[in-house]
């Protein structure tokens, strides 16, 4: 059965290049353009969650804290997409349990790459 | 004896011109690269040695010939020009032509082999004044240059995550599994950490591992791996030394060195007994798992170094049916195994459950190993494609290359024969209907040479095939056009763009608007579908303006399945393991109320659902609560009812005979321990059948609806 990705973004332009590299490596891939709608389409089970750091309403590293804070959320791999490789917000997103990071911009290889990292 | 020779021969010659023909078309692309210029030479040089040893003197004499010149080239004497490529490529077909014929040549080849040797010349001629005096004649075999021998590093790796590791989203296991793939790899979980029951917390990490790591990595690669992790974990690699330089070393030196026992107390230890570890561990110096993971260290080393001296006898050739006996054997081996399994069960024997879970385990190692042996890299089938790739461009007067990935991807020897025929079909689309004119192209600011790939990978028990080019895209207008024609789908039905991709499937649709010698010639991609179904695989498009991707997922092996044991009526059937999603229970009053509808609700989605008890017509009475298997198939899901779930079983398929070849809904069978035979259902026809039954059901209903596309997804 192929695993469920939900990738969550506020640029739908992200959110296509995402979901089509992942569709096309087999992987099932739900949408969400930010936090709160995130959380209501995790009421599906879900393998992972790729999620942009910087969203209007709830960000990245809320909707990290959030997925953390859930009893049948809180060991969901959370990776999250970000523009800068500023040391403290990594700290940050590690602090608030974040499984790994990706740093814009990046090439299909390497999304697939950290994919493939996280959900083996 | 000479006999075995000659074959061995026309076996190794046919996989030399592969390797020839796929060194030939990479240098087409970089043609500098004397790397490569030295594979084209050496698969020459075998072909011509070995052939004049077993008497194939026409094949020697000829390849002879254009040894001479990649040696010209190889002294930088003569330039690689798409000439020389196109004019070896063609003799790289004469020597295929002539390995077939052995050593009766007809005049048709005698003439072919001549016009290639002057062409040839032509193109040697200005280089080749002093060529004679080089290379006078068929000279003994020269062994070829040795491959560079890469420095490959020998790592110890500690790693300790921290205990609330897992609330990180990490699996500490995919961790160590990236390691493993790259390169030689032990590993040792060290689980003293883990405490008794009572006091055991399902959501802490209690293990720690120790790694041993043979690979050509730096210690940064092999950091990077962990690099989600740091601050989470303590890491620490250390490099024990170039691999081949590492000597074997005693026990108690490797722990000393790893830092676990001191000097002084080994020296007092080893002036008493030879045993050393256990002596240690006795004597309350080092922890008895510390030992043990020096002696991984120790074994790894001896591995490593092993796995260096005899460099030749590193692979065997056996006959394939060789290997098919064995699988078949081990297939029976299998239900043997799970016969035993079933009476130490009902035995309630200790002593012989023990013993048949040892029995379980051994044949589970014996089955994936049997497996692994038909297990072949996809690369080789990648290697044909170049050519084809090469002579269809050629030929519609496109420019095109062939990017591959996942070349080393192993997919059963089977498996890799059945896909041949539809990537084929795949790529022969892809260029003559995807890719477009270079002047096309250009105009779409496209770059004027299109791109195709090609690649595989694993993913679980499947492994995923794409081939995607970076054309036009589906055209999705015609396919609309074409549909309406057909009278698959009424002019005014609103379709999503991924329901008109999945139209192209439809048997006999094809929407080429011209009928090339290529492709487009009535046979469309409902054969390769069919292909792929019969793999038990899936076919997925992705299709966009800057290019379409085919994507197909394919299961390891043809020849086991993991199934899940069901029973209907006292009879046994089997679901393929990797269609089911989950198994609910059916009140017998809630199927019978939704009876007509045969939809079940499943946390507020609707799934139609089958009673396969009906559909078998079972006539017995069922059980007062029936179980649904939800399935996952690429019509969607789709529930199948039964009496009764048994459990999950390894099944070795067995085909079924002839006589139900028209039985679509039956994949094969197996059979179980007892020695009943179970049918293995296949769960894309039972739903196909489903669906299609409501839709007739909605159409009775109403009429107006029956235009509803029959193709979803």
């Amino acid at each position: 059965m192929p695993k469920t990705i939900i990738t969550v973004d506020d640029s739908a332009s992200i959110r296509q290049m995402v979901s089509f590299t992942l569709r096309t490596a087999g992987y099932e891939v739900i949408e969400a353009a930010d936090g709160e709608q995130a959380l209501e389409r995790l009421s599906v089970p879900v393998d992972l969650v790729i999620t942009d750091l910087h969203m209007p309403g709830m960000n990245g590293i809320e909707l990290l804290k959030k997925i953390r804070s859930l009893p049948s959320l809180k060991y969901l791999p959370v990776v999250l997409l970000t523009t800068e490789s500023h040391a403290d917000r990594v700290k940050e997103a590690k602090g608030a349990g974040a499984t790994g990071w990706i740093v814009k911009p990046f090439g299909t290889q390497q999304l697939l790459a950290i994919v493939q990292k996280v959900l083996g | 004896m000479m006999d075995r020779q000659r074959e061995l021969y026309l076996e190794e010659a046919a996989e030399l011109i592969v390797e020839l023909e796929a060194a030939l078309l990479e240098l087409e692309t970089s043609p500098q690269d004397q790397e490569l210029i030295g594979r084209v030479f050496r698969a020459l040089h075998t072909i011509k040695g070995s052939g004049a040893m077993f008497g194939f003197d026409a094949i020697a004499a000829f390849t002879h010939r254009l040894e001479e010149a990649f040696d010209l080239v190889r002294e930088d004497r003569l330039r690689v020009t798409p000439d020389l490529i196109n004019l070896t490529l063609r003799a790289r077909d004469h020597i295929k032509g002539l390995l077939q014929a052995g050593n009766l040549q007809t005049p048709a080849l005698v003439a072919s082999g001549e016009q290639i040797l002057n062409e040839l010349d032509v193109i040697v001629a200005p280089a080749s004044g002093q060529a004679a005096a080089i290379k006078p004649a068929l000279s003994g075999a020269s062994p070829a240059p040795p491959a560079p021998e890469g420095g490959e590093f020998t790592y110890r790796l500690r790693f300790t995550p921290s205990a609330d590791i897992l609330l990180s989203g990490t699996n500490p296991l995919l961790l160590l599994k990236e390691l493993t793939q790259m390169g030689e790899c032990d590993v040792l979980a060290h689980v003293d950490g883990i405490p008794y029951l009572e006091d055991f917390d399902p959501e802490q990490c209690y293990t720690r591992w120790e790694v041993l790591l043979t690979a050509r990595a730096g210690e940064d690669e092999i950091r990077d791996v962990f690099i989600f992790v740091e601050g989470r974990s303590e890491l620490r690699v250390d490099r024990l030394g170039l691999a081949r330089e590492l000597q074997h070393t005693r026990i108690g030196e490797i722990l000393v060195e790893r830092g676990d026992v001191s000097a002084e107390d080994l020296t007092t230890i080893l002036e008493q007994q030879p045993k050393i570890g256990q002596v240690l561990v006795k004597a309350g110096l080092v922890p008895e798992a510390q030992v043990e993971a020096a002696l991984l260290e120790q074994e790894h080393v001896k591995n490593v170094r092993e796995r260096r001296t005899p460099e030749a006898a590193t692979t065997l050739r056996v006959p394939a049916s060789k290997l098919d006996n064995l699988v078949n054997v081990v297939g029976e081996l299998v239900t043997v195994q799970a016969r035993l399994s079933g009476h130490a069960l009902r035995s309630g024997d200790p002593e012989m459950t023990f013993i048949s879970e040892e029995v379980e385990r051994l044949t589970e190692i014996l089955r994936d190993n049997t497996m692994s042996l038909r297990m072949l890299p996809i690369g080789e089938t990648f290697g044909r494609f170049r050519r084809l790739v090469h002579d269809l461009s050629l030929g519609l007067g496109k420019k095109v290359e062939l990017v591959t990935a996942g070349a080393e991807t192993e997919l059963d020897k089977t498996v890799i024969e059945q896909l041949q025929d539809p990537l084929v079909h795949l790529i022969r689309n892809a260029i003559d209907h995807g890719i477009e004119l270079p002047e096309q192209r250009l105009a779409k600011g496209k770059a004027e040479t299109g791109r195709i790939t090609l690649s595989a990978s694993h993913s679980g028990a499947f492994v995923m095939i794409t081939v995607s080019d970076d054309g036009a895209g589906l055209n999705r207008e015609g396919i609309r056009k074409r549909a309406v024609e057909r009278g698959i789908i009424s002019a005014e039905a609103a379709l999503s763009d991924q329901e008109l991709d999945s139209m192209v499937l439809a048997p006999g649709f094809s929407t080429a608007s011209k009928v090339t010698q290529i492709s487009g010639r009535g046979v469309g991609l409902d054969v390769v579908k069919r292909s792929i179904d019969q793999l038990r695989g899936e076919l997925t498009i992705q299709s966009s303006p800057v290019g379409t991707a085919i994507s197909l997922r394919i299961p390891l092996t043809l020849a086991i399945i993991d199934g899940l044991l069901v029973s209907i009526g006292g009879c046994y059937y089997v679901v393929p393991l990797a269609n089911i999603m989950e198994c609910i229970e059916l009140a017998r009053s809630e199927g019978r109320e939704s009876h007509d509808a045969a939809i079940l609700h499943v946390r507020g989605e609707l799934v139609p659902y089958i009673r396969l008890r009906e559909r078998f017509r079972i006539t017995s009475e069922p059980p007062a609560i029936e179980q649904v298997i939800i399935a996952d198939t690429r019509l969607g899901k789709c529930g199948l009812v039964v009496d009764r779930v048994v459990g999950d079983h390894h099944t070795v398929i067995k085909k079924l005979g002839a006589i139900y070849r028209e039985f679509d809904e039956v994949s094969g069978a197996t059979i179980l321990g007892d020695g009943t035979v179970a049918l293995i259902l296949d769960v894309n026809e039972l739903a196909a059948g489903v669906l299609r039954e409501q839709e007739r059901r909605l159409a009775n209903a109403e009429p107006a609806l029956a235009g509803v596309p029959r193709y979803k997804r």
